[in-house]
């Protein structure tokens, strides 16, 4: 029965592939062996991982141009922390002294729920697409991202201006459990990458490319464009939102700038580094340059004595993400790997496998 | 229902200086839109760069020549030449190896420059907040029964005066009749002998020599902080505005600017001053999905 031997080995292979991550997790989290800043910015990264992916369904692989992630991003990190902060004492128990099985059933609700919350808001964005295309869109979604940062702002129950790291109940000061886990992170990361890349091998992905390869001539075909395009929104939305809420319970402190218009550039360079439409590109382009900004503060003091300039970390990132973007798209717009992917089996016969046609 | 009155018109004006700004900057996005198709973004960080340039200015000249009319108009001129001088270099470098190159390429390239010029400004000239000193001491007055600050009366007449000599420009002389060729169909200008280099950059410097004059008027006679990202939010403001109005319209960009600052005073006025950066983006969202042309746009048929 080849169903059964399948979903066995399918089984087994899953399996294998948690236990290995978890195994891994409790290496890279082993403070003898890694200091403790370089599994922080192994966490960084993973977190980037799942914001760029996800970004790329939308910007990458359907065309469309949204400059807004980090605002559902942001949904999902105070929905999600809202949930672990006010649901305790009320329908979970105080999570910081829980056991792990509880802490961790928590932390996956509260991933749910910021990816719920944020694919509700995807929706919302997506709709208007229906009539704006390129640069239009891309100023709505700009729009929808300072909408929801100033909403934020103005929601006391989650601190407002003054930024959110719990509140204090009748049973004392709750705050928001640092629930994330390497495990947690790079399981998502595995989510969105294996969802991305089925999503972009099956004949509905291909409705995707149509799209940003010609949305006239797919609406022509039988693509339904709306619909396509409104999917992606959602998709990609609640993949930004579990990250958000994967963030949120590794930061436990939250505030509203930290998802700002620059936030939501961030991802779209990681994106366009990387190559739009390219998912291993997104890692690549998450990885670099989720990474850089923590390799430069290492030189940074001594770089600002040398230079005599005022150098800082967020100084030195703004230049790095403005160059970038500008010789990139002066010197090569589709990126380090254009829409091509890097597989295990395209490694090993040399030869890269094609998803769509390259960007013009 | 007097009183209310009252402060229907005292917000009205308010409303009315603050959105002449943002007329004075939508202007040039919508210029820029108008021959290019492209939004500039980087448009709101050049209003910061008047700004900065017009401090300089004024410290090398010390107070009390830069308080003076004459001292101030040079400061004027000067920070009007660079800023359009900063637009043509940008359109240069960045913009036109791309001309010909999908939208979404040079809006990411207008991105990266806004982002270059912010984080320029941070490295010469630091991030903490600088201020003008008072230049022009005037106390504000009565009249009508309106409160009026002659301050922001200035600014709305500089920018009424500007806009007026824009106007001039643009039907009046051949180079705006001129822009407003490749503004409807470049290749056709092209082939009826327009340079269409020369009046792209003739536009952008004029765009941007407004966003500057913009963002000297207003930092320097109303003292607000200067910092490197101050142009930010006026920039995106500005391009609503420009949206609103319908892009690509010189007129639409006035008044898509006055109706996008009275609709802020009249949030702030009723208790939203926090909310008064969204209140441009749901103007946006509801124009565009209502009226995608804006007030005094054309409606487009998109050709297959």
């Amino acid at each position: 029965m080849p169903f059964l031997r399948n979903g066995l080995a399918r089984l087994a292979v899953g399996a294998a592939v948690a236990g290995g991550l978890y195994y891994l997790g409790e290496v890279l989290g082993n403070r003898q062996l890694f200091h403790p800043y370089y599994f922080r910015i192994v966490m960084l990264i993973g977190i980037s991982i799942i914001l760029a992916v996800s970004l790329n369904l939308v910007n990458g692989v359907t065309g469309q141009f949204s400059i807004g992630h980090a605002g559902f991003m942001a949904l999902g990190a105070y929905t999600g922390a809202a949930l672990t902060v006010y649901g305790q004492h009320r329908f979970l128990p105080p999570l910081n002294a829980a056991s792990p099985v509880v802490q961790q059933g928590a932390l996956v609700l509260s991933m749910l729920a910021g990816g719920l919350v944020a694919a509700l808001a995807g929706y919302l964005v997506g709709l208007p697409s229906l009539r704006l295309r390129g640069d239009y869109l891309a100023i709505v979604t700009l729009g929808f991202g300072e909408i929801i940062r100033v909403a934020i702002l103005n929601i006391e129950a989650v601190g407002g201006s003054a930024g959110f790291s719990g509140y204090a109940s009748p049973q004392g000061r709750i705050t928001i459990p640092p629930l994330t886990t390497f495990f947690w992170v790079y399981l998502a990361v595995l989510g969105v990458v294996m969802f991305s890349r089925n999503l972009l091998r099956s004949t509905h992905g291909l409705t995707f490319f149509a799209i940003r390869e010609d949305e006239i001539a797919g609406e022509a075909m039988g693509v339904n464009t709306t619909r396509i395009k409104v999917t992606a929104f959602v998709l990609s939305a609640f993949f930004a939102g579990v990250a958000g809420s994967l963030y949120a319970h590794y930061d436990t402190y939250l505030k509203p700038d930290s998802f700002n218009f620059l936030r939501s550039i961030e991802i779209v360079t990681m994106v366009v580094l990387g190559g739009m439409g390219s998912i291993s590109g997104s890692i690549v382009g998450a990885a670099v340059l989720a990474a850089t900004p923590e390799v430069l503060r290492v030189w940074m003091g001594e770089l600002s004595r040398q230079t005599k300039l005022p150098l800082s970390p967020d100084i030195v990132r703004q230049l790095l993400y403005a160059l970038l973007l500008i010789i990139l798209m002066l010197t090569r717009p589709q990126g380090i790997f254009g829409s091509h992917e890097v597989s295990l089996r395209g490694l090993f016969s040399r030869r890269r496998r094609e998803v769509g046609t390259p960007l013009r | 229902m007097l009183p209310l009155l009252g402060s229907l018109l005292q917000n009205l004006v308010l409303g009315v200086q603050k959105g002449a700004v943002y007329a004075l900057i939508a202007v040039g996005y919508t210029m820029v839109y108008g021959v290019l198709r492209l939004i500039n973004f980087a448009h709101g960080d050049v209003y910061m760069v008047g700004a900065y340039v017009g401090l300089r200015l004024s410290a090398r000249m010390g107070a009390s020549i830069s308080g003076s009319v004459p001292g101030f108009a040079l400061i004027f001129a000067l920070t009007l030449l660079i800023c359009g001088l900063l637009g043509v270099l940008i359109e240069r470098l960045a913009y036109r190896p791309l001309r010909t190159a999908p939208r979404i390429t040079a809006l990411i390239t207008a991105i990266g420059v806004s982002l270059l010029l912010e984080s320029l400004a941070m490295l010469i000239w630091g991030t903490s907040p600088q201020f003008f000193p008072t230049l022009f001491p005037l106390a504000p007055v009565r009249a009508l029964g309106l409160d009026l600050n002659p301050k922001y009366l200035l600014i709305l007449f500089a920018s009424v005066l500007l806009m007026a000599v824009l106007w001039y420009v643009v039907t009046r002389t051949r180079l705006g009749k001129a822009m407003r060729a490749v503004s409807y169909d470049r290749e056709a200008a092209s082939l009826m002998g327009i340079n269409t280099n020369l009046v792209i950059s003739f536009t952008f410097a004029l765009g941007s020599m407004l966003a500057g004059a913009a963002g000297l008027l207003v930092s320097a006679l109303t003292n607000v902080k200067i910092e490197p990202l101050v142009g930010v939010m006026p920039g995106l403001k500005a391009f609503v505005a420009a949206v609103l109005g319908g892009i690509g319209s010189i007129p639409g960009a006035v008044v898509g600017g006055l109706v996008m600052g009275i609709a802020e005073t009249y949030v702030i006025a009723f208790g939203g001053s926090t909310w008064q950066d969204a209140i441009a983006f749901v103007l946006l969202i509801l124009i565009l999905i209502f009226r995608p042309a804006g007030i005094m746009g054309r409606a487009t048929v998109e050709k297959v």
